[in-house]
């Protein structure tokens, strides 16, 4: 523990010493534009429109009749408007949670099992195929999360909440991070998560792929990895402070366009 | 079981622009794991792309072409519902064929 | 596109040829690849590399055009295309001279496709980066630097 805290006290020397590279040199819009076609999570999408349609779990059932809130099955510009309340389950979910609920109800594959799993591990894996397969149909859409059921603005001021709660061994918060413009660590840029235009920049572009491990993360694993940063306890998969969060930053990120999914550094 | 590519392939103004993604860990043999012993060189060493039954491409890769391969390269003709297939092998003797009709 | 896609892949489960021979036996996965260049690829000097592949000791040429970023956010992936604009063109090589291994990937260009290739490679540290082409014969190259900066945390 002492010698993670003192690679942290390195790394935050780092990014505050003098930069090899001088700001206005760090412009990388070339370089993403040039990998934005040929995204590798397109490989993740073939896999994830296969599942989809792939009678599996103990009801050998496919996931075709799955609501994600536009209706039985309908796809296309679902993710622009999650999280969102469904009656149905009485709850705020968030894409991971609903896919969770119709892996369980339609094909009887325990919620367990993905909660204590690992990410990029059996069924979680499966599920992270889904989602760059559901996402990939709402790229270009206008993020519309309706924050109107009171089930939504209570979860928007829980996620509120958590963005500014200061925690942890190095006892910060997330907007200790991402709550001024032209903020970065190292070489990467960060989000100002408290403006309209930060938060769709965070909300529009996760899930994504990240080149420098090869691998696609959702946006459970993405925040997931926020709290390990943070140093503090590790949330659980699509616990409700994580939907919380999706709620806070998808609101405000509300009208801008979809870049889903991604790709990062 | 290697997984499929991703391989679209557009046909416009006589020339047909085919783009493929590869799943591929494109490992180099230069890393270590965790417990300090080599990971063993895993790559896509050769490509072959077809265009119905005419060779359009064929390449050759090493370990710096970098994980999950990509590809972008133009060929003169090609109509639409033409077949266009993409073969690699790797150094392991593994390999994969994947086809798509043009668009 | 959702029928194309389905269609890729159920042609993807089978085999291709090579494969198949490779499956049966019939050959070894080392003779499936003795074609490939290892002794290009194991070329640690930029004109060890040349002289690998015959290019002794290449024209810069104007009409060898590299695209690729200025500045790079990962070395692990970096967008490099390479288009010929000189007749004849038949082989286009990507060469990384701070690698440890110069040359990356190598294309062979048959009569009827556009010398115009599009790949990704792992840079190590900010380098030039080579194109080199056989166009009649003849070999041209062309360089650019690219930069690659160290990431931060999350992205």
């Amino acid at each position: 523990m002492r010698k993670q805290l003192k690679a942290i006290a390195v790394s935050v020397g780092v990014a505050l010493a003098a930069p090899v590279f001088a700001q206005e040199e760090l412009n990388f819009d070339a370089y993403r534009e040039m990998l934005a076609d040929g995204n590798p999570a397109e490989l993740y999408e073939m896999e994830g429109e296969e599942l989809w349609r792939t009678a599996r779990g103990p009801r050998n059932a496919t996931l075709e009749q799955c609501d994600l809130g536009l209706g039985a099955g309908v796809v296309a510009g679902a993710a622009a408007q999650l999280p969102r309340f469904f009656k149905d389950t009485g709850k705020v979910q968030d894409l991971e949670s609903r896919l969770m609920h119709c892996m369980e109800t339609l094909q009887g594959i325990p919620s367990e099992e993905i909660v204590k799993g690992k990410f990029r591990q059996g069924e979680r894996a499966k599920m992270a195929a889904l989602v760059a397969y559901v996402v990939t149909h709402s790229k270009g859409e206008k993020i519309a999360v309706d924050l109107s059921h009171p089930k939504m603005k209570e979860m928007y001021e829980l996620g509120e909440r958590a963005f500014y709660y200061r925690t942890g061994a190095m006892d910060f918060s997330c907007a200790s991070c991402h709550s001024q413009d032209d903020k970065r660590i190292r070489a990467t840029q960060l989000p100002n998560i408290t403006k309209p235009e930060g938060a769709a920049a965070g909300w529009g572009s996760w899930p994504a792929y990240r080149v420098s491990n090869s691998q696609f993360w959702t946006m459970q694993h993405r925040l997931w990895d926020c709290f390990r940063q943070q140093r503090t306890a590790e949330p659980i998969f699509a616990s409700d402070v994580t939907i919380a969060l999706s709620v806070f930053m998808a609101g405000k990120g509300n009208g801008a366009e979809a870049q889903w999914p991604g790709v990062k550094r | 079981m290697a997984s499929p590519m991703r391989i679209r392939a557009a046909a416009k103004d006589g020339v047909t622009e085919v783009r493929v993604l590869m799943s591929h860990v494109m490992e180099t043999g230069q890393r270590k794991d965790s417990s300090g012993a080599v990971i063993p060189a895993h790559f896509i060493t050769e490509l072959t792309a077809k265009h119905n039954d005419k060779v359009v491409l064929s390449a050759e890769f090493g370990p710096s072409v970098s994980t999950n391969p990509y590809l972008a390269f133009k060929f003169n003709g090609g109509a639409k519902g033409d077949k266009v297939a993409v073969t690699w092998v790797d150094n392991k003797g593994e390999t994969r064929t994947d086809e798509v009709q043009v668009a | 596109m959702n029928h194309q896609r389905r269609d890729t892949l159920k042609a993807g489960s089978g085999l291709g040829v090579f494969g198949l021979l490779v499956a049966a036996g019939m050959i070894k996965p080392e003779l499936a690849q003795a074609a490939w260049n290892k002794e290009a690829f194991e070329a640690k000097t930029l004109d060890a590399a040349f002289g690998v592949i015959g290019a002794g000791k290449p024209a810069e040429s104007g009409d060898v055009v590299i695209t690729a970023p200025d500045i790079a956010e990962n070395g692990a992936v970096v967008p490099v295309g390479v288009v010929s604009n000189i007749p004849k063109t038949e082989y286009v090589a990507i060469m990384i001279e701070k690698n440890p291994n110069m040359l990356a990937a190598s294309f062979t260009i048959p009569e009827g496709t556009v010398a115009d290739v599009q790949t990704r490679v792992k840079m190590g540290q900010t380098s030039d980066v080579y194109a080199v082409v056989k166009a009649d014969g003849k070999f041209y190259m062309s360089k650019k630097e690219v930069k690659v900066t160290l990431g931060g945390c999350g992205g």
